[in-house]
């Protein structure tokens, strides 16, 4: 792709080892590439959107070492060594995530654009277990911005998902 | 965004070295503030060294009976902290009214307290500004002032520190460590931050070639009487139009300690130990705290669209002092001011 | 098994029925606009200019052309040739005027106008080397303070295709204000508001080794950007396809063509290669706008309430290019019965770029500045505000003199009303309290035209059984896929997993822009037309099959289910569509059909949505701080295709609405001419933090003259009058009336 012919001609790009969704990934990148750049223009993983490329947005949202982070204003060289999860690496249709899957139920979305930031931030959500009302889900989601004002169908789908793991986890006990 | 050199350091010494090298350099930690003015072309470094590898990422025990927070220690984790949500909910609260779950894990101490101002001249290169290209004017001062400051302007610079962490941290009277050419020292947080007077590209008082190392926060906590309460033109993931923090201690219907801050007033975090004292030794309750609020604005003053901050700011005052007496702290997910 | 048989059969359109292009967007699967690779990609970034009106004096590109990987800086010294004429560059939506070329002369027309496009190897070349292109310039006075030039407005000479101007004065509206015992005269006033969709505008153009471009474009009209694309470079619209697939939000700012289009096409063409250009955030408030409009409303009533004179008078701004026009006042003719009515509209000019479409354009403020007028004159006669507008509910159109296709705003009322407890309310502002915070009960009543425009439809059987259903229609988010899907499968019964539906894509069947609320109605009545035409083409070939069971019937002998066709007497005398298509020696069959107007009925009726919207406001006494907790929106539209998508597009007008009542503003340092909180930190949004419960109704309303499948369409009504409701509940729970939005602490405390 272009943007590497681009690398290969910069005497400053650094190698950096990435864990992609489950793979492992050896880049050279250079320092002013954002883990978003890299993750849409030379990994062509176009699921993280760039919404704004500020952190205020939050389209951006991936999880890196399984903490939900704005890709926007991450450099990549910085995150060498990183687990990056992204939308594409939680599930795929056919074997979509229970989040993903809510979100269709729900129509937690509408253009769509920021719904991959807003189902990882919703990933991390429920893993942080710091949410257990719709006011703290709304508190923990203001992060991620919907134009088309998906919101209410978002927390409904987020409560379904927690509704179901803490009956896993009641099941388990 | 400019091009720049990468440095990666190992550990503090490689730090203080590489940035002895080049002072000019920025460090980078987590980025939510130097990137996105990286890419506004706001900063420009030629040199940027990354410290993520230090060993600055944890709490400790001081031996005066404190909390040692180590510049890399996210907002998130120091948010969530169990000693620092036991003993200092003041700061978790701030922390947690701040930026969105996923900048706070970003987010760290020391970055948070380098945070530049939101002003919306500082960002837009394509108007002049005093911090961004000193003597280029202020436009703000007759222009789009909303956000701006009331008090401790000068007639060069409008602009507000957005930190919520900072104004908890003042009120809780914490101290910030750095280490620089000249070796360790600390510094009171009342003297980190500056006004801007006639050198408001200076945000600080660090000299070239320091690092923050950690902020420490003395013994002394509050965590009967505390509030963080943040007024902003949305209920989340917005910089305060006005914030205050207060803290007290109440005996036998009296105030014997008040630490009273504000956010989103200032170019620094405000700080104002004659509210404190007046406060001190009296009874809790709408009198006391008016005088306090009415102290504090003494000095105010509006600009036109910010002028509004002032009688805000009064509000804000009097209504956290309540909840911190009343020991009903501003919840940050419940939207219902107590 | 018995189950899925009677899935099978049942009617598609009215279920709740999953977005069909859900599993794509929640998994990264949709590619938008700036997400299409090509070998030879090249990343363009454009430059703004930083001054509202004067000349650029020079430009020194030579710093950026030193980034390695830069290509190419184009400014206006270096511009390959495009057209001359402004009709060129006049695409199908635009307003009368001489549209902004980019990058044409060294004029600077408005703050942020692009001035350079960096064209380089990675995207990250083109941004740093765009930081390097300084430009100088001769600036000239700028005016961009609507309140300085109000005085000079004026009716617009030419006007806007599809926009009714204000209709002639009813009665004598001043003599009877003037008499009035009951009277409001407000000004109100909406701030400049930024559309601000989640995706930035992009455009990538692939463009293959004979020349042929494949453009992607963030637009609400692929066909209108591939007649943009070709007038203005002058290109046969055979070798230019515009595809716009998913697109990431619009709500009216990709109506028109953006100037990114034009500055890929320009580079694709000059440089032979490939070529995206994406904007930033910031630079998506350098394009168009919600216009700020000054409206005066003047409300005369008898005693008990019952309107005698309206006046509404609005001025707004546009730009000095274009006359920007929209319809801001006529509502105020047609909501409600009065014989004494007098609305005018006219412009003024400003120096920033033309005024747009924004949800719900011209209704937004217009309804905003009446229902508050409504609300107050409600006070004034000391009325229930719901009572008002039902003693001066409008049967007909008095603007128009025509019948309305139906209009079930009085069920709006009665279920909204029910839904939302407003009969607990007590009359006095101030009268309601929940500790900290007053509490305040508002509402509003919400109009938006409902209409159907020329739209056609191709339907296209497989010899698998699959059905597909294609138009050059767009879905910016509205579930325009789905309820094409929908439709087919309405019309074949079949399981909606067996129809596909296509569209974004210039080169399918002629479809308007998605705007307006018309697509769903449309384009599914297209797509009815089109299924019937390949339905009875179905027909016609199997008859002519060997041993055909059809033989001896007309076409409404036949039904269409479960992927066969069959006698509607004899079920079991079936024959397979997959063998039809095979019997006629074809991969497939197909047919077009199309929507258009029915004049004859346009002659007697008009349409329109309605809906009622009661708001349920907390303000903290002490803080200003307004908390919306709970709103109702009871719509009439018709039939509702799919209930889960349309629910949620009414969501959608809700929470924009909020928006616009409570937080949104487009700052102007008039100073410097420039919009100044332009990103997604200063200009606010709402969050999800700010939405708490939004109930919505969709009554009864059935509909047989709208559009031939019964729809009326719901992008706009959600926020129309919403905006009102909510300033009302302010007024109610603080006694204060605020007319300017948005409603923010500051005016609260004031």
């Amino acid at each position: 792709m272009s943007s590497q012919d681009a690398q290969s001609l910069s005497p400053a790009a650094v190698p950096i080892r990435l864990t992609i969704n489950g793979t492992e990934r050896r880049l050279q990148v250079e320092p002013w590439t954002t883990l978003l750049d890299l993750l849409r223009e030379q990994e062509g993983l176009t699921g993280s959107k760039k919404g704004c490329d500020h952190g205020q947005c939050g389209a951006c949202t991936v999880l890196i070492d399984g903490k939900r982070a704005n890709s926007c204003l991450v450099l990549a060289v910085v995150k060498d060594g990183a687990e990056i999860t992204t939308i594409e690496g939680l599930g795929q249709p056919g074997n979509l995530h229970p989040m993903q899957e809510a979100f269709i139920e729900h129509d937690a979305f509408q253009c769509g654009y920021c719904t991959p930031g807003q189902i990882c931030s919703a990933v991390a959500l429920v893993q942080e277990g710091r949410a257990h009302t719709r006011e703290e889900i709304r508190e923990y989601m203001s992060g991620n911005i919907c134009r088309c004002g998906a919101y209410t169908n978002i927390v409904d789908a987020i409560e379904d998902v927690l509704g179901q793991s803490s009956t896993l986890r009641e099941a388990a006990e | 965004m400019k091009r720049f050199d990468y440095v990666r350091a190992n550990d503090v010494g490689e730090a203080v070295a590489a940035l002895a090298a080049s002072p000019a350099a920025r460090i980078i930690a987590g980025g939510t503030n130097l990137v996105d003015l990286m890419k506004y072309d706001v900063e420009t470094p030629e040199r940027v060294i990354d410290i993520n590898r230090l060993p600055l990422n944890t709490i400790e025990a001081t031996e005066s009976g404190g909390l040692k927070i180590g510049a890399l220690v996210s907002n998130a984790d120091l948010a969530y902290d169990s000693r620092i949500a036991e003993r200092y909910p003041l700061l978790s609260s701030a922390l947690l009214a701040g930026a969105s779950p996923q900048l706070r894990n970003l987010a760290t101490t020391g970055g948070n307290l380098l945070q530049r101002t939101r002003c919306y001249y500082f960002y837009d290169t394509g108007t002049p500004c005093n911090k961004r290209e000193p003597g280029s004017g202020c436009p703000a001062i007759e222009g789009v002032n909303r956000i701006h400051a009331i008090l401790g302007t000068s007639d060069q610079c409008i602009a507000t520190h957005p930190s919520d962490m900072c104004v908890a941290m003042a009120a809780l009277d914490a101290k910030v460590h750095v280490i620089g050419p000249g070796g360790e020292r600390t510094i009171a947080f009342e003297d980190f931050h500056r006004l801007p007077g006639d050198m408001p590209e200076k945000d600080t008082n660090l000299q070239p070639g320091d690092l923050i190392t950690a902020v420490e926060l003395p013994a002394e906590d509050f965590t009967a009487h505390h509030s963080y309460l943040k007024l902003r033109d949305r209920q989340s993931y917005a910089f305060a139009l006005v914030s205050v923090a207060a803290a007290l201690k109440i005996e036998d219907g009296r105030i014997t300690q008040a630490r009273l801050a504000l956010g989103g007033v200032a170019h620094k975090p405000w700080r104002d130990t004659e509210a404190e004292a007046m406060l001190k030794n009296s009874t809790p309750g709408v009198a006391s705290f008016s005088a306090a609020a009415a102290k504090v604005l003494e000095t105010a003053r509006g600009y036109g669209e910010n002028s509004f901050k002032i009688d805000l700011a009064r509000r804000a005052i009097v209504r956290t002092l309540k909840q911190a007496a009343d020991g009903t702290p501003q919840s940050q997910t419940d939207k219902r001011i107590r | 098994m018995a189950d899925t048989a009677t899935l099978i059969g049942r009617p598609s359109i009215g279920q709740p029925t999953r977005r069909v292009d859900g599993p794509l967007k929640v998994s990264g699967g949709a590619r938008y606009a700036g997400e299409y690779f090509a070998d030879d990609l090249l990343h363009g970034y454009v430059v703004s200019g930083s001054i509202a009106k004067g000349r650029i004096l020079s430009i020194d590109t030579s710093a950026a052309m030193a980034i390695p990987g830069v290509v190419e800086v184009f400014t206006h010294e270096n511009r390959p040739r495009t057209a001359w004429f402004d009709s060129k560059y006049q695409d199908q939506v635009a307003p009368p005027g001489s549209p902004f070329r980019p990058l044409y002369g060294d004029g600077i027309l408005y703050s942020g106008q692009p001035i350079a496009l960096v064209v380089a190897e990675s995207f990250e070349a083109a941004r740093d080397a765009a930081a390097l292109v300084k430009a100088t310039y001769a600036p000239e006075e700028h005016i961009t303070d609507l309140d300085a030039v109000k005085g000079q407005s004026y009716v617009p000479p030419k006007k806007r295709s599809g926009i009714a101007p204000p209709p002639e004065p009813r009665g004598d509206a001043e003599a009877a204000f003037a008499k009035a015992p009951v009277k409001v005269h407000e000004t109100y006033r909406v701030a400049v508001e930024h559309h601000n969709p989640m995706e930035p505008f992009a455009t990538t153009v692939v463009r293959d080794a004979g020349g042929k471009l494949t453009i992607y474009d963030k637009t609400q009209g692929s066909q209108n950007a591939q007649a943009y694309v070709t007038g203005v470079f002058g290109l046969n619209q055979s070798d230019v396809t515009v595809v716009n697939a998913f697109v990431g939000g619009a709500f009216g700012i990709g109506l028109r063509p953006q100037h990114q289009l034009f500055l890929a096409v320009m580079a694709a063409q000059a440089l032979e290669r490939s070529v995206r250009v994406v904007l930033t955030r910031d630079q998506m408030f350098t394009l168009s706008y919600r216009p700020e409009t000054i409206q005066t409303l003047s409300l005369g009533s008898a005693p008990g309430g019952k309107l005698d004179a309206i006046m509404h008078h609005a001025v707004a701004g546009t730009s000095h290019f274009e006359d920007y026009q929209e319809v801001v006042v006529n509502w105020a003719g047609l909501l409600y019965g009065c014989d004494n009515v007098k609305l005018s509209y006219e412009l003024a000019k400003i120096d920033t770029y033309t005024p747009s479409d924004m949800r719900a354009p011209g209704a937004t403020l217009g309804v905003f500045a009446l229902e508050s007028a409504m609300d107050e004159l409600a006070y004034a006669a000391g009325v229930d505000p719901l009572q008002l507008r039902l003693t001066n509910y409008a049967d007909f159109d008095q603007n128009e003199d025509k019948k309305f296709t139906s209009k079930a705003l009085i069920s709006c009322y009665e279920q909204g009303a029910e839904r939302f407890g407003w009969s607990k309310r007590s009359a006095e502002p101030r009268s309601m309290r929940d500790g900290h915070e007053l509490v305040g009960w508002g509402m509003a009543t919400g109009v938006w035209e409902a209409k159907i425009n020329k739209t056609a439809a191709r339907a296209s059987l497989t010899e698998t059984g699959h059905l597909e259903v294609s138009s050059a229609t767009s879905d910016i988010g509205t579930g325009t896929y789905t309820v094409m899907a929908l439709t087919g499968a309405d019309a074949f019964g079949l399981p909606i997993e067996h129809v596909t539906a296509r569209l974004g894509d210039s080169s399918l069947p002629t479809a308007p822009v998605e705007g307006g609320s018309w697509a769903a109605a449309s384009t599914s009545s297209a797509v009815v037309d089109a299924c019937d035409k390949l339905k009875q083409a179905l027909f016609k070939q199997a008859q002519s099959m060997p041993d055909s069971p059809f033989g001896n019937v007309d076409f409404d002998g036949v039904a269409f289910r479960d992927g066969r066709m069959m006698l509607a007497a004899d079920e079991g005398s079936s024959v397979k569509l997959g063998e039809i298509v095979r019997s006629a020696r074809q991969h497939r069959m197909e047919a077009e059909g199309s929507a258009a107007p029915d004049s004859a009925t346009q002659k007697e009726y008009v349409s329109y949505t309605h809906s009622a919207i009661f708001v349920e406001v907390k303000v903290d006494e002490e803080l200003g701080v307004v908390r919306v907790t709970r709103i109702v929106n009871a719509v009439a539209a018709g039939k509702i295709l799919n209930p889960k998508a349309a629910r949620s597009q009414i969501l959608g007008g809700v929470v924009m609405a909020m928006g616009a009542a409570l937080e949104e503003e487009t700052f102007a340092d008039h100073n410097l001419g420039r919009f100044m909180n332009h990103n997604f930190a200063e200009y606010h949004v709402p969050v999800n933090a700010d939405v708490q419960d939004i109930d919505v109704i969709f009554v009864e309303e059935p509909d047989d003259k709208t559009s031939p499948i019964g729809a009326k369409g719901i992008g706009e009504i959600g926020i129309v009058g919403t905006t009102a409701a909510i300033a009302n509940a302010v007024y109610h729970a603080t006694g204060k009336r605020i007319r300017d939005l948005p409603i923010t602490i500051d005016k609260i405390l004031a």
